[in-house]
């Protein structure tokens, strides 16, 4: 990651050496958030702009606290407390941001690619926190990383992903992170919330979720996004739990031992996900948000260290 | 340096330890920290020495100062960082900081604000196999197997059969050679 790019935009630009480089520094990192004193002076004197034109809690906490435990400033754009209510432009908004000196600029935009069009017309690093439907790179990371901690390797694992995965930013970093680090990604859902094509990043398509789960070694389950039910693509949230939800009794007869169930969060209990099945033995959603801090940490720290002289020049 | 040299330095850095440990009365309070890569060996080895002298085996930790680094933005790219390993609480303790070569004296000193952030040890003690002087920061070595005098650029290295090699040795290479 670091020599090559100078940001993080998505997953698919990275190689497999590059992935584990980030994934082997977030061990490390972990380590550093269990200590009685969680802080590491490492980015003293860096500041990192969290510019969220989303809203976020997950996410945007875990960048602002893993600047912090390595000491880096960091400040909070919110969208709708800013001048964009007045009119100002995406470019507008971050070179102004620019020109307060940040070392890395972490970007959530509901419009894909708005990250890397920043990154065009900035000299700082540009780390994307999920656009539109393109990709949340950060939580591909971190996903990859609770699999590698909890199977041991992704290495000849199978992995089914569930859900909305055409609107999914989620569902397309974990099918590039996962298929490089040598798993076998199952996509299940709705034809209609399956995109046309999407095997040719790997992956294989299944629309019975019994079938798609059989043998895996993990269930990543996405958010069902209340703004799409209703519409033609799903009918109702009934009839998706039925189908594609993962309940108690499901989960105890389709799952394999040892399967263990992610999602991105948040969760929309009793439709994607019984609550039962949230909070059971198989679930490391609690898992992905505390290695989501030490992920960014490694992030920030391979963007933000080392090469600051390089980004600034 | 040579294997027997090298033994006999570890030998007498751990009766001194021992013996100074004994006269502050703190037998029971020592711990070893060991800074990565190149103290771990060397602390080891002393606190076998140390258990054997003392009669108790003092606890053991690594520490990886990458974080800790002043020359961050000087370096080409970011170091690499292993994990840093301290599983005792370090409030009261009386340490021994382990290293194999004593230089600059910064890593030390990253390593000194690196257990300041694990608690509050009663003292620090430093102990090196090699002081090689071309000290930095005012920072000087409580224990030192041998002193060397290398110039500035000169690249002291201490290879034990730990790490792989057929026989322990400190080797120094000259600038330019």
């Amino acid at each position: 990651m670091i020599g090559r790019h100078r940001h993080l935009l998505g997953l698919a630009d990275l190689s497999r050496e590059e992935i584990v480089e980030v994934l082997d520094l977030a061990v490390s990192m972990k380590e550093v958030l269990r200590r009685p004193i969680k802080k590491v002076p490492s980015l003293r004197g860096r500041s990192v702009v969290n510019l969220f034109f989303e809203s976020s809690t997950r996410t945007r906490s875990s960048f602002e606290i893993a600047a912090k435990v390595l000491s880096a400033d960091a400040l909070n754009w919110t969208a709708s407390a800013s001048s964009v209510t007045k009119g100002e432009t995406l470019i507008d908004t971050a070179r102004n941001l620019e020109a307060m000196r940040p070392d890395v600029l972490v970007i959530r935009h509901s419009a894909g690619g708005a990250p890397r069009l920043v990154a065009e017309h900035v000299s700082c690093a540009v780390v994307s926190a999920g656009d539109g439907a393109h990709e949340h790179p950060s939580q591909g990371l971190l996903d990859c990383f609770t699999l590698r901690e909890k199977l041991g390797t992704l290495q000849g694992k199978t992995v089914t992903i569930v859900g909305d995965v055409t609107h999914s930013r989620v569902a397309r970093s974990d099918i590039h992170g996962m298929t490089r680090l040598g798993a076998s990604v199952r996509l299940c859902g709705p034809p209609t919330m399956i995109p046309p094509g999407v095997e040719a990043l790997g992956a294989t398509v299944h629309h019975d979720l019994r079938e798609a789960v059989k043998g895996a070694h993990a269930v990543v389950m996405l958010r069902i996004q209340h703004e799409r039910i209703g519409d033609p693509l799903i009918p109702g949230t009934r009839e998706y739990s039925k189908l594609w939800g993962l309940n108690a009794r499901k989960a105890e007869e389709w799952l394999d031992e040892g399967c263990v169930i992610l999602h991105p969060g948040p969760i929309n209990r009793g439709v994607e996900l019984a609550p039962e099945v949230a909070d059971g033995p198989r679930s490391v959603i609690l898992d992905q948000v505390e290695n989501g801090v030490a992920v960014r940490m490694a992030i920030l720290y391979l963007l933000a260290g080392g090469s600051a002289e390089e980004t600034k020049a | 340096m040579n294997a027997t040299d090298i033994d006999r330095a570890v030998r007498r850095l751990g009766a001194e330890i021992a013996e100074r440990a004994r006269a502050a009365g703190v037998e029971r309070e020592l711990a070893i920290v060991a800074i990565r890569r190149g103290g771990v060996h060397l602390g080891q080895r002393l606190r076998k020495a140390l258990t054997q002298a003392l009669g108790a085996e003092p606890p053991f930790g690594t520490l990886d100062i990458a974080l800790y680094r002043d020359d961050l933005a000087e370096k080409g790219a970011a170091p690499v960082i292993g994990p840093t390993d301290v599983r005792f609480p370090v409030d009261g303790k009386t340490l021994v900081l382990v290293d194999d070569v004593l230089y600059t004296g910064r890593t030390v000193r990253a390593a000194l604000d690196e257990i300041v952030d694990f608690g509050r040890p009663r003292r620090v003690w430093l102990a090196v196999l090699v002081d090689r002087g071309g000290h930095e920061i005012p920072i000087a070595a409580d224990f030192v197997g041998a002193r060397l005098d290398a110039a500035e650029g000169d690249d002291v290295q201490v290879r034990l059969v730990e790490s792989g090699v057929s026989e322990d040795s400190v080797v120094v290479r000259r600038r330019g050679t």
